[in-house]
């Protein structure tokens, strides 16, 4: 047998380091403020916006960087007590002093690099007299401008990817059962869901837009399905070719939800089958063994347990979906990106495409939001207590 | 006649055999014992008369109706006879009363209210009735058996099988589970069942069957197996029961 050492010969390994490298860090995220803020009074007056008040602002920015000097003296302060533990050999004191200086060292270091990157924000946004800051945050665009790129995002890319999620929602899931069925006789109804799966996963998304949205259109294959879909609520026969188109015209935007619905099915159809196939099989002998029918232990068993764990898979899929909206375009359909492309020519200034970024950023946020809470929720239902 | 006769089931999965030809019956009101050493086809072998499996010959047939082989209503079949499991047997996103009430309402079209009400009674019996509205993970491993054993009898089986039902339990956590076994034996239930619990089958066996090598070697009267058995090899599983002091 191999001789462990007694546990008192496992002494922790040396603070000091650790101590040192927090002050330095403190020290230069302070100049790194000191720096950053010069770079602002220079762009503020160069832009002609400066005022005293703004010393305020920089005195407040220094002053909080300094505050990382908090935290690394800290552990200084215990690393000094630490030592002395071990001059006495006093090992439980030692590992806990130890431990807390390390702790109050990563403190200084974890919120320095978050103070570093902010900083490294502004001053890439102000260098060259804020000229970057100029093409991508010009204000008074991005003022007068704003409502007219987020009505074409509500009214395009939000259209398209609610009405998108759903029908993908219902779809995938379809698919995945299909992919799933039992028994010989399923065997080519898989064979179909495998052969969609991989085609429209294969196809890049602006692709199939565009095959679709020019494509079914232009085929005429719309035009011999609709009217008669239409003509079972409106009489027709009254109106002359012109009337007829007009109410009969699909929009190229449904189009475009029908092509993403295609390509994001696919996607979804494997997240459904993935958590599908992760219920422990004996979930399906129980259900059956109470007499349920297969749908009904899919229906009632299988499924919602499966979609509790997709939940943050199928999120991911479905921001994918909306940034993927951005691309309707293609088809000449004006979305925000569109409509911020033109203004930015117009203006030569990326402002307007500033904004869109900014709107796609702040629908994900909320969704990310709430697949958290809804997790967190069943987690606490399901698990908890113990 | 009895009630639930196998015969000659033949077993396999793949090359492999489990059941070569077992020969059993259950008489109404009886309670059957299935021993014997571990992986030797017991859970198969349930797992086959609830239809879970299908056989590759013989015949199973119950009240005199053929239910394995081609053309069987499955569920149907599953109705009439309820199985708990080792594990894993509860629906862990559903409550208790909603474990025990999805099969009445779902397959027997029973109404909510008439569901909940029985599902009640029968919480209330194995003194689980607090829980009811508890996700399974809250509950104890032995919590969990005997609520899975109620989700079965809500169905109102005229069999039940059960599997192991307390060999994935702590000790302490047996005699609870045990005790709605033995209180169903009292109210006539049929049940066929595998278990390691020596002791308790011997108290509440109408009949002890070993299995062994894919057919049944033995059986008889508890008496008769545990205290004469005539097989070398029943001898030698029981001995080494004895020696894990299970017996
Ligand atoms: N689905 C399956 N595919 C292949 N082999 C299987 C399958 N199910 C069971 N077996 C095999 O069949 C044999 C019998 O298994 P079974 O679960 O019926 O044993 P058991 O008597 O219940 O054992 P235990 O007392 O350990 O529960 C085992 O050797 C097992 O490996
Ligand atoms: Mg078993």
């Amino acid at each position: 047998m191999t001789d462990f050492p007694a546990p008192s010969q496992h002494l922790p390994r040396r603070s000091d380091g650790f101590s040192v490298a927090a002050m330095l860090f403190a020290g230069l995220c302070v100049l790194a403020a000191f720096g950053t803020t010069r770079l602002m009074r220079g762009a503020l007056t160069g832009l002609g916006v400066y005022a005293s008040a703004w010393e305020i602002v920089f005195g407040l920015t220094i002053a909080g960087s300094g505050t990382l000097f908090w935290p690394a003296l800290r552990s200084l302060v215990v690393t000094a007590k630490a030592r002395a533990a071990r001059a006495r050999n006093d090992i439980v004191e030692l590992r806990i002093e130890t431990a807390a200086a390390k702790d109050h060292a990563f403190i200084t270091f974890g919120w320095g690099a978050f103070a570093l990157c902010i900083f490294g924000f502004i001053s890439f946004v102000l260098t060259n007299d804020a000229a970057v800051g100029k093409t991508f945050f010009l204000l008074p665009l991005i003022q007068a401008k704003w409502w007219l790129v987020t009505k074409q995002f509500l009214l395009n890319n939000l259209f398209i990817f609610v009405a998108t999620e759903i029908l993908v929602l219902v779809w995938g899931l379809m698919v995945a059962l299909a992919r799933l069925i039992p028994g010989k006789a399923g065997r080519p109804i898989r064979a179909l869901a495998i052969i969609y799966c991989d085609v429209f996963r294969g196809i890049p998304a602006i692709v199939t837009l565009y095959l679709i949205g020019f494509g079914i259109p232009t085929s005429g294959l719309s035009d011999l399905i609709v009217p008669h879909i239409v003509g079972l609520f409106i009489d027709l026969s009254a109106m002359s070719v012109a009337e007829v188109r007009a109410v009969t015209r699909i929009p190229v935007s449904w189009w475009c939800v029908l092509a993403l619905t295609l390509t994001y099915g696919a996607y979804v159809a494997e997240v459904y089958r993935a958590g599908i196939e992760s219920i422990h099989w004996s979930q399906v002998s129980a259900a059956r063994s109470l007499g349920l029918s297969y749908i009904q232990t899919m229906r009632y068993v299988i499924v919602p347990q499966a979609v509790r764990r997709i939940m943050a898979p199928l999120l991911n899929d479905f921001i994918g979906l909306q940034k993927d909206t951005a691309l309707v375009q293609v088809v000449g359909v004006v979305d925000a990106f569109n409509q911020s492309r033109i203004i930015a020519a117009n203006a030569f200034n990326l402002s307007a495409v500033t904004i869109v970024a900014i709107l796609f950023v702040l629908i994900t946020i909320p969704q990310a939001r709430f697949v958290d809470k809804l997790t967190e929720r069943d987690n606490a239902r399901m698990r908890a207590g113990g | 006649m009895a009630f639930l006769e196998i015969k000659g089931v033949h077993k396999e999965f793949g090359a492999f055999q489990v059941l070569r030809g077992v020969n059993l019956d259950v008489i109404e009101h009886q309670v059957v014992c299935l021993i014997g050493p571990s992986g030797c086809g017991k859970s198969t072998l349930l797992r086959c008369i609830n239809g879970l499996e299908k056989i590759q010959g013989g015949e199973i047939r119950l009240e005199d109706d053929r239910v394995s082989g081609p053309g069987i209503d499955g569920d149907k079949l599953r109705q009439n006879v309820g199985i708990v499991f080792q594990s894993f047997n509860l629906f862990p996103h559903m409550s208790v009363i909603e474990n025990v009430t999805l099969a009445p309402t779902k397959v027997l079209k029973m109404s909510r209210v008439e569901a909940e009400a029985k599902a009640m009674v029968l919480l209330k019996r194995i003194g689980l009735e607090a829980k009811a509205r508890e996700y399974p993970d809250r509950l104890s491993g032995g919590q969990q058996q005997r609520v899975a054993i109620v989700r079965a009898l809500a169905m109102e089986p005229k069999l039940m099988l059960l599997d192991e039902i307390t060999s994935a339990l702590d000790p302490e956590l047996v005699s609870e589970v045990l005790n709605i076994v033995r209180d169903l034996a009292k109210q006539g239930m049929t049940m066929l069942l595998a278990t390691h619990e020596m002791g308790f089958a011997k108290e509440v066996a109408s009949k002890v069957c070993f299995l062994y090598e894919g057919v049944v070697h033995e059986e008889g009267p508890p008496a008769q197996i545990f205290g004469d058995p005539k097989e070398e090899r029943t001898r030698a599983f029981l001995k080494r029961i004895i020696e894990a002091g299970r017996l």
